[in-house]
């Protein structure tokens, strides 16, 4: 697992790569915590992301739970495949700000 | 082709006299869902329960994940342990605990993440079994169907790679049975599991197999696809998918033998 950070106009984008599990998931809520906590706005990249675990899904419920707290912006972009079925599967799809690109969300905000 | 995941080599089990299980052999390849099928005292629990680690055979050889499970070292089978998941017959929780606090216990035992985490995975896994805000009641409240589905949650909690199950639909109403069945074949899709089912019920043979493996009298008699299974050849599996009674009988040798206690079965 690989995650990187960048700034897109008013964002921080998270970008995930590979896998997020039991082994990763934490570091990657503490990462993106710091970042809302800051008072930025996310957008957390799928593109890349090949697998997800529930580890992963519930860190980033509790980082879009600092992120309401902290009256941020918080938002999915590209989930697809393995990711995407866990959204549905977890219901989770019905709780996220999910968005197709990082673009769209920066235009409707 | 991919290597399988599990690999049973020449198992043989046996108890006092009797042979249980006899010269089994089966594979089980990463993502798909293996149903093991068969009467009672046919073997297959038998079998489940020597993939698990739990029983040692006579002879024979059973792979995990490239662990041998009859000769690893605790901490390879403590490892190995945490990517499988089990799912029993009845549930099997702890009556002590809350089914929150029971579906819990794994990440707990096996894992430092943050408890706030442990309580959303544990509600996450009760909504998925559809049993979301029962996370405080106690195991003597629930139903039949809500113990197995609370069993299951628990298996999961940690998102295994190889999750096995005891009779999924044994004792299920027919709907709620048919439930157990999208699940499963929701798991292997979603958070691609292995998973390894034990059961006689053909309805759910019939949904969840990618393959099935007969077991009659400890003896694999037919191991194939649910459409090679259906055509078998065998009158055994004929039997019991037309739910006949099993008219195959030993020859006059083995029943002379089993007649005098002489070995066999």
């Amino acid at each position: 697992m690989n995650i990187e950070i960048e700034k897109y106009n008013n964002y921080q984008v998270v970008k995930l790569y590979g896998e997020v599990d039991l082994s990763n998931s934490r570091k990657i809520k503490l990462e993106i915590i710091k970042l809302i906590k800051s008072k930025n706005n996310i957008i957390v990249d799928f593109t890349d992301l090949q697998y997800i675990d529930s580890s992963g899904m519930a860190s980033l419920v509790e980082a879009f739970n600092e992120s309401k707290e902290n009256n941020t912006e918080f938002h999915i972009v590209d989930a697809n495949g393995s990711p995407l079925q866990v959204l549905q599967l977890t219901r989770l799809n019905t709780v996220f700000n999910l968005a197709d690109s990082i673009e769209t969300v920066s235009i409707n905000g | 082709m991919a290597k399988p995941i599990i690999t049973v080599e020449n198992l043989f089990a046996q108890y006092g006299d009797t042979l249980v299980l006899k010269d089994v052999n089966l594979t089980v390849n990463k993502g798909e869902i293996l149903v093991i099928m068969g009467g009672s005292g046919s073997g297959k629990s038998t079998l489940l329960n020597h993939m698990l680690g739990l029983k040692t055979p006579t002879s024979g050889t059973i792979m995990i994940d490239d662990v041998d499970v009859f000769t690893a070292k605790n901490r390879e089978l403590r490892n190995l342990r945490k990517k499988m998941g089990v799912a029993f017959q009845g549930g099997a929780l702890l009556s002590s605990l809350t089914v929150a606090n029971n579906v819990k216990l794994p990440l707990e035992q096996n894992t430092s993440l943050d408890k706030q985490t442990i309580d959303i995975m544990v509600r996450m896994k009760l909504e998925l079994m559809n049993m979301a805000g029962t996370g405080h009641l106690m195991p003597t409240e629930l139903s039949g169907g809500m113990l197995k589905r609370a069993g299951l949650a628990r298996a999961v909690v940690m998102d295994p790679k190889l999750l096995f199950f005891d009779e999924p639909s044994a004792g299920l109403d027919p709907t709620t049975a048919v439930e157990l069945d999208e699940l499963i074949l929701t798991l292997r899709d979603a958070m691609n599991m292995t998973i390894v089912v034990v059961t006689h019920e053909l309805e759910s043979v019939f949904k969840i197999a990618d393959r099935v493996v007969v077991l009659f009298a400890g003896e694999v008699v037919a191991n194939g696809s649910v459409d090679e299974i259906k055509n078998s050849p065998d009158e055994r599996v004929q039997n019991m998918i037309n739910r006949k009674p099993n008219t195959h009988r030993d020859d006059g040798e083995v029943y002379f033998n089993r007649l005098l206690d002489k070995g066999g079965n």
